[in-house]
């Protein structure tokens, strides 16, 4: 993975010596909250329902075994024992003090870590596929230019103070697990004329208020043009994004108003100027240098066959349902990708404890070339597990609670944070996420309902993904009181949909009854092998809409 | 309000008029791009010098083709959250190739110039009361950057490579 | 703001998070801010409350507390109880999570 050099270095130390100096401002009363607000939003600090709260970037998810342990070591020291993995492949503490928090960064310094531009209307932190540099079939390692664009976006000057957040996506391939639709910028790296990697790029999709799928503006870009395309895009989007309405700020709305053919038209006339000007440039020996970074590790020549696998799955039940569920693929015989659910019946989605991430640094150390990747589904993977490897693994994990074998199941939710803690909550999402998990814990049923992905975000603005859940759940406000609504046939993947709400909400205690009435319905009117969303996309919204209406 | 001008403080000659203000005789004025259209020769007609001021929401490329008649070209900041400002200088060096002074003006926070310096402002309208140290610190703040513009810096990509 | 200040109701107090460390902090009698809901100032009608929240906004100033807001409360049995789920779970704590916030000092 990415090592920093002296000059990554000094500019992450400089910034903890600035941040410190603005919290030493405001504490002084040297700038007022207003002042300092953006300030501290743009190192990720912000302040919640019961306590302030720190983002902290895993660029593209990855971390090593190290960086890991520092996050734990953390955890313990300034925080309440854990951390809260997000969508955004980041993880959130929730109860920092505002004057522990240049500590807190000088941490995360000494171990290459930061939470630079993790909040704010700034070029956020980039996302990327879980699987990426493991799975067969991708065209180029898409951290190689994830790590390209971090470093490019770190305090851009141009592009610091943008109308609205904005957050980029990268995938290696055309399988799409990291929801480069639904990015302001996604990316998807396509192999260009000359064979060599070029970039697919896609504008202006997002979620929040307005779920909008991306379009496809620039195609088989060539990496020498990358970062000049999208300084382009860029540029147009600050100087024509709206400031006038929050709600109206992001690409999204800009491309809408535009036209996706607008908008390029807008983008390729400012990128020939900008490439003319040739002073983004993107050095060959640049990409090579990072490239290196990202090298395959040094896999055993192996087969594919793990007789100890085999053996192990026949003898042990549970351990053959974790593989079934929880293991994938790997492009290298003999190695698989495992998944560590972070979410356990009755838990938190996304919550780790330290001693948790304290046993999965370990075991990446020991079983996973020391390399740990954050999804934005708010799992861990360890991407580089030795088949032979797999049941040690699984017992070290179950040791920990953390081998709970539900990835991509129904009880396997994207959830944000909600009213128990997020200021800007309508309703609570985790009891629901809770709630919905115990309904369907019988692991049997599970694997018959089959794929399923559930999304709850405790408001409008979608930071629980809903409306890309196969079963979207969106807390609302009615008098003060929670009440939830349900949309189906959302997905983030390469079929991109956003869902269709079903009508109206229901109470909590109400909704978990829905969900069942939900399931109930499409294993009666499934086909032979039909996945939930395929089944939804058959029939359409209706035959739901009767039984679940019916029934209230 | 106090000029910061190649980073010290600097004695400030121009007069900002408004829209219906007369024009002083003879004094360097900064007058609004609206006014420029409507009174384009009265003011080429002047003998001082002339600057114009955008205001967000009016990008250069309303002026383009007359840089060249100004010594000055102020960027309002509205709020310091609206950062179009910070492409029009961008768009005023590079592209337009624009070598007079590029002033920042309204509500601009210190934490920001040396981002505006970096995107090619080279004057500032400061608050009274601030202090020149308090302006070389913030503009020494970080060693290296990592993106080009048109301020000529070595990036860190350049520096890695011994460019 | 969701699940924020109900501009018509009467009965209320106003609650901060303290600027230091961000804790939930609420206004008292005595211009002080405390921990504990049960300390507040309760303001009845408009213009008392108007008024608690003037007295309370100088300490923005003076870098003790962050936004200041007037929520409604009703008191029961000489208990002050909040009426939004959300002002409950700022007084108490995460609903998912006993062991952390102000309620965990009573496990
Ligand atoms: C806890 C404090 C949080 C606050 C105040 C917050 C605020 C927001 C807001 C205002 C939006 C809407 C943006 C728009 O539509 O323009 C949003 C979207 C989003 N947030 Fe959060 N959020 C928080 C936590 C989280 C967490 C924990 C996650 C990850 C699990 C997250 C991930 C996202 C995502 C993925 C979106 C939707 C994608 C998009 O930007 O359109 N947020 N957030
Ligand atoms: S969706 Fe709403 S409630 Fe959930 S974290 Fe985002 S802003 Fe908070």
């Amino acid at each position: 993975m990415y090592r920093y050099d002296e000059f990554d270095h000094t500019l992450v130390k400089e910034r903890v010596t600035q941040f410190r100096g603005q919290v030493e401002r405001r504490l002084a009363g040297d700038i007022t909250e207003d002042q300092f607000k953006p300030l501290r939003l743009m190192n990720g600090v912000y302040l919640q329902l019961h306590a302030y709260m720190l983002r902290v970037a895993v660029p593209y998810g990855t971390l090593s075994g190290k960086q890991m342990h520092m996050l734990a070591d953390i955890a313990t020291k300034y925080d309440k024992g854990y951390g809260h993995f997000t969508t955004r492949q980041n993880i959130q503490y929730n109860w920092p003090a505002l004057s522990d928090i240049p500590a807190i960064l000088d941490d995360l310094a000494s171990v290459e870590m930061h939470a630079i531009q993790t909040s704010g209307n700034c070029i956020r932190n980039v996302t990327s596929d879980q699987y990426a540099g493991a799975a067969a079939g991708e065209v180029d390692d898409p951290r190689i230019w994830s790590e390209i664009i971090r470093q490019w976006s770190t305090f851009h000057p141009e592009f610091t103070f943008l109308p609205r957040k904005f957050k980029f996506a990268v995938c290696g391939m055309n399988e799409d697990r990291a929801a480069i639709r639904f990015h302001d910028i996604g990316i998807e790296v396509v192999k260009g004329k000359d064979g060599a990697p070029a970039f697919d790029i896609y504008v202006g999709g997002g979620q929040g208020r307005t779920p909008m799928i991306g379009h496809l503006i620039g195609e088989a870009v060539p990496a020498v043009d990358l970062i000049a395309y999208l300084e382009s895009i860029m540029r147009v989007y600050n100087m024509n994004g709206r400031r006038d309405n929050l709600y109206k700020a992001r690409i999204k709305i800009l491309v809408h108003a535009l036209g996706a053919e607008e908008m390029k038209r807008q983008v390729e006339e400012e990128f020939v100027h900008v490439k003319e000007k040739g002073v983004v440039n993107l050095p060959e020996e640049e990409i090579a240098r990072i490239r290196a970074y990202f090298a395959p590790p040094a896999y055993e020549a192996l087969p594919d066959e793990s007789s100890a696998l085999n053996e192990a799955m026949a003898d042990n039940k549970k351990f053959a349902d974790w593989v079934k569920t929880n293991v994938a693929e790997h492009k290298a015989d003999g190695y698989a990708i495992a998944n560590i659910s972070l979410k356990p019946v009755g838990g938190v989605a996304g919550d780790a404890s330290d001693d948790q991430m304290h046993v999965m640094a370990d075991l990446a150390t020991q079983y996973s070339f020391d390399e740990l990747r954050v999804t934005h589904e708010q799992n861990i993977v360890l991407a580089h597990v030795k088949k032979d490897d797999l049941f040690a693994l699984w017992q070290g994990l179950e040791k920990a609670a953390l081998g709970t074998p539900n990835l991509a199941l129904i009880t396997d939710h994207i959830v944000c944070p909600g009213l128990d803690y997020c200021a800007l909550a309508n309703a609570r999402s985790i009891p629901i996420s809770q709630e919905i998990a115990e309904r369907f814990n019988d692991l049997d049923r599970q694997h018959n309902i089959g794929e399923l992905k559930v999304k709850i975000s405790g408001c409008i603005n979608a930071c629980g993904h809903h409306h890309v859940g196969h079963i979207g759940i969106l807390g609302v406000d009615k008098k003060g009181t929670e009440f939830y609504q349900i949309s189906l046939g959302g997905s983030a993947d390469e079929n991109a949909s956003v869902g269709d709400i079903l009508g109206p909400a229901f109470t909590e205690d109400e909704i978990a009854d829905a969900i069942e009435t939900i399931v109930e319905t499409y294993i009666k009117i499934r086909q032979e092998g039909e996945r939930f969303i395929e089944t939804y996309r058959r029939v359409g919204k209706e035959p739901f809409k009767e039984t679940l209406y019916a029934t209230h | 309000m106090p000029l910061i001008k190649n980073g010290e403080f600097a004695d400030d000659n121009w007069i900002l008029v408004g829209d219906e203000d007369e024009l002083p005789a003879d004094t360097p004025v900064i007058v609004s791009a609206a006014r420029w259209q409507a009174e384009r020769e009265t003011l080429l007609g002047r003998n001082a010098p002339l600057g114009v001021k955008l205001e967000a929401g009016e990008a250069p490329e309303l002026i383009a083709d007359d840089l060249d008649r100004f010594q000055l070209v102020a960027v309002n900041f509205p709020a310091f959250k609206d950062g179009r400002g910070f492409s029009y200088a961008s768009l005023l060096r590079d592209r337009y190739g624009f070598d007079g002074e590029v002033r920042a003006v309204g509500e601009v926070l210190r934490d920001q110039w040396s981002l505006m310096v970096r995107c090619g402002f080279d004057a500032f309208d400061v608050a009274d009361g601030t202090k020149i140290d308090a302006f070389k610190e913030a503009l020494g703040e970080f060693s290296h950057v990592y993106q080009a513009t048109g301020d000529g810096k070595k990036t860190v990509w350049q520096l890695r490579h011994g460019g | 703001m969701a699940q924020h200040t109900n501009t018509r109701a009467t009965t209320q107090a106003v609650t901060a998070n303290r600027l230091l460390d961000g804790e939930v902090v609420y206004f008292t009698a005595d211009g002080t801010w405390s921990d504990w809901l049960k300390d507040a100032d309760v303001a009845d009608g408009k213009e008392a409350c108007a008024a608690l929240l003037a007295k309370a906004e100088p300490s923005v100033a003076a870098q003790q507390v962050v936004e200041p807001y007037l929520f409604e409360v009703a008191v029961e049995d000489s208990a002050i109880v909040p009426a939004s789920v959300r002002e409950k779970i700022r007084m108490a704590g995460p609903t998912i999570r006993l062991d952390l916030g102000k309620q965990a000092a009573s496990i």
